[in-house]
């Protein structure tokens, strides 16, 4: 039995694989600088479309963290998102204006970039309004972490998305290109989240935050996903099956202790809530592109479009990460 | 000059050329072997950038895979190659490429000028020591190891069992009684010479050959033999994880590090940079001269370990979800459900919230919304008052509530009337104190105004749910503190009750109570009930209650008599 189930998810990833590998032709190289990539590098792949606003400290905050390439698909852009990836030194782009949803919400255009140029690198694979954070991220850049991951056998790094979110309307927040997206995203619901392990492929599914609590209070299931991992050290025939919620083989979503013990894992400050989020949910409710059964999600678009105010009295304001880890979001194991 | 240092290197040269730099500089002798295993040019840009020092020599290479005997055969000769090349040396510290000295050289050597006969070597018979992972203690002596540990670990333990099945041992040589320690040591020129010139060592290292990890525990038993003032600790700060792997310090541990006093401490990251610009140029003079303490920083160590293998009791979250065999179901704090007070007493939880000092929740559980004490509709950790939420996970909703609000001990009514999901979950929690008035679920049916042939039904229903949850509180699974009453002998003295559970729940305030909540109108309840029965229903959880008007004894009174 555990034999056929193995087989399964073996087939399933191999199909992954051969689907980005039938879909290559829709990206296009549009700079190219992935001769530079070292041995030892980092890796940061992303799928964008029109975040020039993010981008700037998006990609500040990973230089810090000591990612040494980004390699970027820029999902047809009309914001200007290429030109200012394009002057980057440190960032290939890609560039498709195929389907979003059509290719796994772009897992396919990254899955055949990762299997050319991630093998054998630890890669990242993030959305341009993730910010990662983990225990002593400020005093150990990601070089320090995946070490310690190495040394520790492991090959895969969890890390939940917590979502950010402003005190008033969420229109009525100012925010400019460059700008710390927690200056204007402080809060955050800390104790809500449910979890629950998925049989299949021993993935976390975890949910809840602002998002459930305020959108899905009547339908909790659909709640989006908080579980990822997003730190891989790749090798060739690995695919993400789910965003990056989970991944094949199964054995790299074992980033969880189920002993009682706690493992090394950190958090991604989701930055979604921006002011132009209330704009974005109008286009997003047209195009239709990112849920998979995107009509039940009618009602989420329609109440983003109102500018609700998230905020509650028993929101938290963020105040780094040892408060994360001390609220129980993310954990530093043994790391110390 | 008393110290020399014997450095083994593998990675990261580049620091240690700044640390053996640092050392020969300040006129201690330095020996480097570097493990065969690192290649030409980077083994030659280290004798390069040491070029210019006279007091620097490099040893013959050995492969030093971790847990076998090249790492012993490249200290036996580095060691050699230092007590010959360096006449006036008499301690020998060894220290591996990613050490870095914490203290100024001439306070270690001053140390050990006061202290010229004392070995410092960690070595702890086999039977005392704590810290070996894996469970083999006495039994790397004994058994035989030629599988690789990191790249065979099938092999190597079938071997282990094999050996363990058939009886197998090895004699350990006449003489030796097995010691292990940490493997970075300072031994003094005499006993060092002694462990390397003695004529049995042959035989010794074709035994020891063999041994699992002999670099902790060659020196450290053969030292037992030839040393005369042995000190069994490590001067080399060196911490480890559950796993038995070394700790890794970073720029973050820089006043951890100061605070330890140690001489040398390992392993550094080699990017930490301010932790070798700090302690290398000199910056962390200054210190006064105490004594190594490294039990200053072993709490925060340990602490981890904890962290790593036990974790936060109740916490459910990304990185710890034990299963069901691991605690799962267990919260993080102690709290208290109450069945059927609230339908005894008026106002029940005011008066609780008052007389217990705790956040007293009304049904937290009944089925249009969360009842959250003061009637919050977003309460701690941004829980939602949204039933259809608590629903879809209720395990994960009082686990989640118990966590938010750590410190602060939750009180909620529970009854027939709830979703009954979470029965289970509740008894088996240790930290679920349960009180329960059964058949209490009745009063509010008796001042109800409805036709009595709804009420007839609706009795049965409650009846029907109550005593299912009676029956998984009464399971032998139960871990809780359960106490049960039926409604007749509550209300025959219900003072008793509350006391202990007051007293339980905030043991130190330890006061008699003095308010009592008022207890509701049961006039005419025993007609009530009969009339039940007169219709067909058998009321069995409320107890005996004398049918007719007469009423118990405490009932007649509003409030129960209090003996101060």
């Amino acid at each position: 039995m555990a034999v056929w189930r193995a087989y399964r998810l073996r087939l399933r990833r191999r199909a992954f694989l051969l689907r980005a590998w039938r879909k290559r032709g829709e990206v296009r190289a549009v700079t190219d600088r992935t001769g530079e990539i070292g041995s030892n590098a980092i890796l940061a792949f992303v799928t964008v479309r029109n975040e020039a606003v993010r981008l700037p400290y998006f990609l500040q905050h990973y230089r810090k963290l000591g990612v040494n390439h980004f390699l970027i698909v820029d999902n047809a852009s009309t914001d200007g998102t290429l030109v200012l990836l394009q002057g980057q030194a440190d960032v290939s782009v890609w560039q498709t204006s195929g389907g979003y949803k059509a290719s796994r919400f772009g897992l396919d255009w990254l899955t055949g970039l990762m299997r050319r140029h991630g093998a054998g690198h630890w890669c990242l694979t993030l959305d341009a309004d993730e910010l990662l954070v983990y225990p002593h991220w400020e005093t150990r850049p990601l070089r320090a972490l995946t070490e310690h991951l190495e040394d520790q056998g492991r090959d895969s790094f969890g890390a939940m998305m917590l979502d950010m979110y402003p005190k008033g309307p969420l229109a009525a927040q100012r925010y400019a290109a460059g700008q710390d997206p927690l200056e204007v995203l402080p809060w955050f619901d800390s104790g809500n989240h449910v979890v629950q392990v998925q049989p299949k492929m021993r993935n976390l599914w975890i949910q809840g935050g602002v998002r459930a609590r305020v959108f899905f209070g009547v339908e909790p299931r659909r709640a989006p996903t908080l579980n990822k991992v997003p730190l891989v050290h790749w090798r060739k025939g690995y695919a993400y099956v789910n965003s990056t919620h989970a991944i094949l083989p199964a054995r790299l979503n074992a980033v969880f202790d189920e002993m009682g013990g706690e493992v090394l894992s950190g958090i991604l400050l989701h930055t979604k809530f921006l002011p132009e989020v209330v704009e974005k949910s109008a286009e997003e409710r047209q195009r239709r592109e990112h849920f998979a059964n995107s009509a039940l999600y009618d009602a989420y678009y329609a109440n983003l479009i109102t500018s609700p105010d998230l905020w509650s009295p028993a929101s938290c304001r963020y105040d780094g990460w040892r408060q994360l880890e001390a609220l129980g979001l993310m954990s530093r194991g043994g790391w110390v | 000059m008393s110290v020399g240092f014997v450095m083994l290197c593998h990675t990261a040269l580049d620091r240690a050329a700044e640390v053996a730099r640092h050392w020969a500089e300040r006129d201690c002798p330095v020996v480097i072997h570097v493990d065969a295993r690192v290649k030409a040019p980077a083994y030659d840009g280290l004798v390069r950038a040491l070029g210019d020092l006279g007091n620097v020599r490099f040893s013959g290479r050995y492969a030093c895979e971790w847990g076998t005997w090249g790492i012993v055969a490249a200290t036996q000769e580095a060691s050699s190659v230092m007590l010959k090349a360096f006449p006036e040396v008499r301690h020998v510290y060894l220290a591996s490429g990613s050490c870095l000295p914490l203290r100024p050289v001439e306070e270690l050597v001053a140390y050990l000028d006061s202290r010229p006969r004392v070995d410092f070597i960690e070595s702890v018979t086999t039977q005392d020591v704590g810290w070996t992972v894996g469970g083999l203690n006495v039994e790397r002596f004994t058994l035989r190891f030629p599988f690789s540990w990191r790249k065979h670990r099938a092999l190597f333990d079938g071997y282990v069992r094999l050996q363990r099945r058939v009886g197998f041992r090895r004699r350990v040589p006449s003489g030796l009684v097995p010691h292990l320690g940490s493997q970075w040591w300072c031994l003094t020129r005499r006993t060092l010479s002694a462990i390397l010139d003695n004529p049995e060592r042959g035989e010794i290292d074709r035994y020891f050959r063999k041994v699992w990890i002999p670099d902790e525990s060659y020196f450290q038993t053969m030292v037992r033999k030839f040393s005369t003032s042995v000190e069994s600790r490590s001067l080399t700060l060196s911490k480890f994880d559950y796993q038995g792997k070394p700790h890794i310090f970073y720029d973050d541990h820089l006043q951890l590090l100061r605070r330890s006093d140690c001489f040398v401490a390992r392993k550094m990251w080699p990017q930490a940079d301010k932790l070798y610009d700090t302690f290398l140029l000199g910056k962390g003079a200054g210190q006064v001269a105490a004594e190594p303490n490294p039990g200053k920083i072993d709490r925060l160590f340990s602490k981890a370990v904890e962290r790593r293998t036990k974790g936060r009791t109740g916490l459910y979250m990304q990185s710890r979800f034990p299963n069901k065999q691991w605690g799962h179901g267990r919260t993080a704090a102690p709290y208290s459900v109450f069945e059927g007070f609230s339908e005894v007493f008026e106002n029940f939880e005011a008066w609780l919230g008052k007389v217990a000092g705790t956040r007293a929740h009304g049904h937290l559980f009944a089925p249009d919304r969360v009842e959250f004490a003061g009637g919050e509709t977003v309460f701690s950790g941004a829980l939602s008052d949204s039933a259809a939420l608590r629903d879809y996970a209720p395990k994960n909703f009082l686990s989640n509530l118990i966590w938010n609000t750590r410190g602060e001990r939750q009180c909620f009514q529970f009854g027939p009337n709830d979703v009954q999901d979470c029965s289970e979950m509740l008894a088996g929690d240790p930290n679920a104190q349960i009180s329960v008035i059964s058949g209490a679920w009745s009063i509010p049916l008796f001042h109800s105004n409805q036709n009595f042939g709804d009420i007839r039904r609706e009795a049965a229903r409650l009846q029907k749910i109550e005593s299912d949850h009676l029956a998984i509180l009464r399971s032998h699974n139960a871990k809780a503190r359960i106490r049960i009453w039926t409604l007749a002998e509550f209300v025959e003295n219900p003072m008793e009750p509350l006391q202990s559970i007051v007293d339980e729940i905030s043991p130190r305030s330890l006061r008699r109570l003095t308010e009592a909540p008022t207890l509701t109108d049961l006039k005419g309840f025993g007609q009530f009930l009969q009339n039940l029965r007169n219709q067909g229903m058998q009321p069995v959880l409320m107890g005996d209650f004398p049918a007719g008007e007469t009423v118990p004894t405490a009932l007649r009174r509003g409030r129960p008599y209090l003996v101060k």
